[in-house]
């Protein structure tokens, strides 16, 4: 049986992401992803990885897109600032389905903010920073172990879609020690090989673009990526349920925060209240399936987040109506705590009872 | 004749169609130029160009090899990442004086530093000739654009860059040269330079960088005639065509 270490979780990303077979990483070092970074120059040398240090976030992204196209799938980690750097690139790889795997390790902003973690980068993530109509596939996980699920998830999803994939978590997650069992090494980057380019020896020249001559050509590159993401909607939600069969309130929360709702559930329940957990793992698409066989006697949704309610707005959108979503959000990097989840789980639930 | 030409015509080139380019700009020649010197060195196979956004782009087109289509200035970035990939493909770079010495200004400086060995193209032709004709970091002094309609001044806009002697510092760029398409002998001067800028990512030495001197007639305003011209009489005096590293003696 494998044995259980204590790890970072910056570090458990950075060491599952090369087990799982990443060789090639793109990273400039902004607080508080620096574990990631500094992991990987240590490591990749050792299993025969390139660790690449880029001039700026912007040169990174397009490194990474330049990998991408040369058939290795690439990794990059960043924090909010970083990542809106990005997300140009993020469009173009969108756009040349290009496949990259981000982590995102989220600070509170806005501008360049404070390094203190927070989830308001859900935004410029969820409904994409950059021009155009694309989508990125959002991964949020909530603990060590998830770390090795997520980590693996992400990788096959973006090779198979070919398409970037972010990996979203705030910096006291990122910071967290957790145990964990680490997988056994096994490469599953690889990615079709008909479209990467490695000089037209013995076949037609390939072009690897974004670019669109014509409205003919635009509009079906744009409806092929549209197919595409209602394909990733329709098999690609996943989320985690806690206590919510019977359930009068039910929190939704991502990352840290699903972990302190986790608590906040477990106590209200010895406390005889009807108190469940929704936990979206993926951020986009967005979890809708999870709100649409509510139990009958909910009363409300409680939508708790690091920010000033980003998350809230796809919830609602998801529930239209259904019963009332109510919010919890703290600012500038501070943690909503149990007892103030359960003061106002309280209060809605005896609302729920008038 | 025209079976003459066609006997003549780079395998390389891609001869399906009439270049896309306005009547009298440089690139058909610079274009032409590239696909002699990949013919000549045997690449085409190993081959991946790197284009960025503006006229230049169309390039590929023309020549027959491998193309990644950049963002705006990334493309050293791009080509990096290609390279780290594929060290023993001959990866270069085609762009403009706005994508290279403008927007993309950090990449390539920081391409050259590190001596990653890409090749980087630029033509240099004063200006912004898809958007229309603005003024570009290259843009001469008292040159007149559709966004320095009093022509440009230093005091507000800094002189025109000059690119590969602000590179020259980089130890990592081990080649480093201007050429003009304005006659035929520059013309024969650059394809040598081309060739020798290849052969030095070949043996892996470093970063080259050959910028080429080309007339844009739309951007400028000028038949083919006068705008060849004015890139000889002009550009070449303010941007001065040779090897500028190694230093020859």
């Amino acid at each position: 049986m494998a044995r259980k270490v204590l790890m970072k979780n910056n570090e458990i990303i950075a060491e599952t992401a090369i087990r799982y077979g990443i060789r090639y990483y793109f990273g400039y070092p902004i607080t508080p992803q620096n574990e990631i970074t500094e992991y990987m120059a240590k490591r990749l040398p050792e299993v025969g990885g390139v660790f690449f240090q880029p001039e700026s976030e912007l040169a990174g992204i397009n490194m990474a897109a330049g990998c991408s196209g040369a058939g290795k799938l690439p990794m990059l980690s960043t924090s909010g600032p970083g990542f809106s750097l990005m997300q140009e690139g993020l469009s173009f790889m969108s756009a040349a389905e290009l496949p990259c795997i981000i982590v995102d390790v989220m600070r509170a902003g806005p501008g360049d903010g404070d390094i203190a973690g927070a989830q308001g980068d859900y935004h410029q993530v969820v409904k994409c920073g950059g021009h155009g109509d694309y989508h990125v596939i959002a991964i949020a996980p909530s603990s060590g172990e998830s770390i090795v699920h997520d980590v693996k998830r992400s990788i096959e999803l973006a090779s198979r879609y070919r398409t970037p994939v972010i990996m979203l978590l705030d910096g006291l997650l990122a910071q967290m020690s957790e145990p964990v069992t680490l997988p056994q090494p096994k490469d599953i980057t690889q990615y079709e090989k008909n479209w990467i380019l490695t000089g037209a020896k013995g076949r037609e020249r390939r072009i690897i673009t974004s670019y669109t001559a014509n409205t003919d050509e635009a509009e079906a590159l744009n409806m092929r990526l549209q197919r595409k993401y209602r394909q990733i909607q329709a098999r690609e939600q996943r989320w985690q349920e806690f206590e919510t069969k019977d359930a009068e309130v039910i929190l939704v929360a991502f990352g840290i925060v699903g972990r302190i709702a986790i608590s906040a559930v477990k106590k209200a329940r010895r406390d005889g209240l009807k108190v469940g957990l929704i936990l979206p793992s993926t951020l986009w698409p967005v979890s809708e399936k999870a709100f649409r066989s509510l139990p009958s006697g909910l009363r409300s949704l409680l939508v708790i987040e690091e920010n000033a309610g980003q998350m809230v707005d796809d919830i609602s959108l998801a529930v239209n109506g259904a019963v009332s979503v109510e919010r919890l959000t703290k600012l500038g990097g501070r943690v909503p705590s149990e007892s103030e989840i359960l003061k106002l789980v309280k209060k809605l639930h005896n609302r729920s009872k008038d | 004749m025209i079976e003459t030409i066609r006997g003549q015509i780079p395998q390389c080139l891609i001869f399906k169609k009439p270049f896309s380019w306005c009547p009298g700009c440089g690139y058909g020649i610079i274009t032409r130029i590239l696909a002699e010197a990949i013919d000549e060195l045997g690449i085409r196979e190993n081959t991946i160009a790197v284009t960025g956004i503006g006229c230049f782009m169309l390039i590929d087109q023309f020549l027959d090899v491998d193309f990644f289509e950049a963002l705006h200035g990334r493309s050293p970035a791009a080509a990096t990442g290609l390279k780290i990939v594929s060290p023993d493909k001959v990866v270069f770079t085609f762009q403009g004086d706005g994508d290279c010495a403008s927007i993309g200004m950090a990449e390539v400086v920081h391409a050259a530093n590190r001596g990653v060995p890409i090749t980087v193209f630029m033509v240099n032709n004063s200006l912004y000739g898809m958007t229309g004709g603005q003024m570009g970091a290259t843009t001469l002094l008292g040159e007149k654009t559709t966004t320095s309609p009093q022509g440009r001044k230093a005091t507000l806009h800094g002189l025109p860059v000059r690119l590969p002697e602000m590179l020259q510092a980089a130890e990592g760029a081990v080649f480093l040269a201007r050429v003009s398409v304005s006659s035929p002998p520059k013309v024969v001067q650059a394809k040598k330079s081309v060739i020798r800028a290849f052969e030095c990512q070949m043996g892996k030495r470093g970063f080259s960088y050959v910028e080429f001197l080309s007339p844009c007639t739309t951007g400028l305003k000028k038949n083919a005639v006068d705008s060849m011209a004015w890139v000889r009489e002009e550009m070449e005096e303010y941007f001065p065509v040779g090897v500028i590293k190694p230093k020859e003696s």
